[in-house]
């Protein structure tokens, strides 16, 4: 099997930063870490499932209806993943809230099963459909990272910036309110964006 | 022979199976789940209510955090029981009462036409009261639930036996802007509560949650968070929607506080019914029930 498939959704043909896909959910979950790597897990699980399934049933797909069976399968295994994660990770589920049940319309998900799964083997197909979940799931971590050590002064909810330095202590430091809100994170995602594109001289265009 | 898998029948046969399919896979998956699911949530609702008394705030750092839990609030949780509109005890399980029920009648109380519609409706309140004993401290936990900005916000409130200060309080919501609105779950601002007063010159004032509202000489405010306007205000009317409703209960043990003869002292802490008779412990209804279940050694386990 050509290595690429694994490799690709890292750098090359990154979700987010490349496709620019799965924007919205990369908004809105990665104010902390903790929520940040359960979606991004969640996410890997779901495309990598729902790929190589539709991949194992993709020759007997009535071709009129495949988006929707696609959606189908694609809407079971977010239930799976919610149900689970209240049954089992309820302190997380619940921050996720609603953006676990909405992992359905991440772009990601369709994008891959229409683009790849429907025309290449189940195995194949898995593999890409976690690659590109875990690719996903690298941006969300450092948009989170940067969020939550600047926006809170935390990571993963433990005290980094020390107790100290802030204002409200006689300190010189503030926790920087925009970088909680969304529009903070589109500029991060820009940033990586062009990080990127610096680096890998191919993406750059005319 | 091989298939049209694009003639009507097919693609209708195709998709009925698969629906069938994924309907059962998530109707066994939901089964399986729940008691866990519904084991999580009554778990999370003894959390918030020992928290209110500041107790169990390192659960989640213990080995086993649902033994924990159920071993504080067996502790802890003394008695619980259910008020009418008038503040006396009826029947009923404090703890599976559902706050949004409840809630939706406070709503249409607020907006019945006429006093007797009111009346009528306030009738049907069913208030659950629950009662944390901490050494020789008592306290009474009042639970508040309202609509915030993108969903319902909930919280419990718990009281000390003066009826008037806060001991603590805590608060959650279903689906709050996280970073902002949602800021109300975090201990940063649910701990501001702790010592204000719910009366203002001997008569109910409720928590008002306001900008730059949490100076130290302001017993009856709070300080609102930032960028979470519309969630603190709907918190502040939830919190002050609910304890209205109460008053009566606090109006009956005030004045109890006032004629001396509460068994306070006992840390009993029931309601009790308005007939107090004398200074024998526990003569109210539904005392005793849990308190057979309290362990005094228990007591050194108060939070610092």
């Amino acid at each position: 099997m050509d290595k690429s498939i694994f490799k690709n959704p890292f750098f090359k043909a990154n979700p987010i930063t490349v496709l620019v896909l799965g924007i919205c959910s990369a908004l809105a979950v990665t104010v902390q870490l903790k929520g940040a790597c359960v979606m991004a897990l969640s996410v890997t699980v779901v495309t990598g499932f729902s790929s190589m399934l539709v991949s194992s049933i993709r020759n007997s797909i009535p071709n009129r209806v495949r988006i929707i069976v696609q959606l189908v399968i694609v809407a079971m295994f977010v239930i799976l993943v919610d149900e689970l994660l209240k049954a089992y990770a309820y302190d997380v589920s619940k921050q996720l809230s609603v953006y676990i049940g909405l992992i359905i319309t991440n772009c990601i998900i369709m994008g891959r099963i229409e683009a790849f799964a429907l025309g290449k083997k189940p195995f194949p197909s898995l593999v890409d459909g976690l690659a590109n979940g875990m690719g996903y799931g690298m941006v969300l971590v450092i948009i989170a990272f940067i969020r939550e050590l600047f926006g809170s002064g935390t990571l993963f909810g433990l005290q980094i910036i020390p107790q100290g330095w802030y204002m409200a202590n006689g300190g010189f430091y503030e926790n920087n309110g925009l970088v909680i809100l969304p529009p903070m994170a589109l500029i991060i995602v820009g940033g990586i964006i062009w990080v990127q594109r610096a680096i890998q001289k191919e993406l750059q265009e005319e | 022979m091989k298939l049209n898998t694009n003639s009507n029948i097919y693609t209708i046969f195709y998709t009925t199976l698969l629906v069938v399919i994924v309907a059962g896979v998530l109707a066994f998956a939901s089964t399986a789940l729940k008691p866990k699911q519904q084991e999580n949530i009554a778990l999370e609702k003894m959390q918030s209510l020992l928290r209110t008394a500041r107790l169990g705030e390192h659960a989640s750092a213990q080995e086993n955090k649902s033994e924990h839990i159920k071993a504080l609030y067996s502790m802890h949780m003394t008695n619980d029981f259910v008020l009418n509109h008038e503040g006396k005890v009826i029947e009923g399980e404090a703890f599976e009462i559902d706050l949004k029920a409840q809630y939706n009648i406070i709503k249409q109380i607020a907006a019945a036409k006429t006093p007797e519609a009111a009346q009528a409706l306030r009738e049907q309140l069913q208030l659950p009261v629950f009662v944390c004993t901490i050494g020789e401290k008592v306290l009474n936990i009042f639970p508040c639930y309202g609509a915030g900005l993108w969903g319902p916000v909930w919280g419990y409130i718990a009281v000390e036996d003066d009826f008037e200060t806060i001991y603590g309080a805590v608060f959650d919501h279903k689906g709050e802007t996280p970073g902002l609105g949602a800021e109300i779950a975090h201990p940063s601002f649910y701990n501001r509560f702790v010592g204000k007063k719910l009366s203002k010159e001997g008569v109910f004032k409720s928590i008002s949650i306001v900008k730059g509202g949490g100076q130290a000489d302001n017993p009856n405010g709070v300080d609102a968070i930032s960028g979470g306007t519309i969630t603190s205000q709907s918190l502040e009317q939830a919190i002050a929607m609910w304890l209205n409703e109460y008053q009566p209960y606090f109006n009956i043990k005030r004045a109890a506080i006032g004629s001396d003869t509460c068994c306070g002292d006992e840390f009993c802490g029931e309601a009790h019914n308005n007939d107090q008779n004398g200074k024998e412990p526990c003569n109210g209804e539904g005392c005793g029930r849990k308190n057979e279940n309290r362990n005094p050694e228990g007591h050194e386990h108060q939070t610092k």
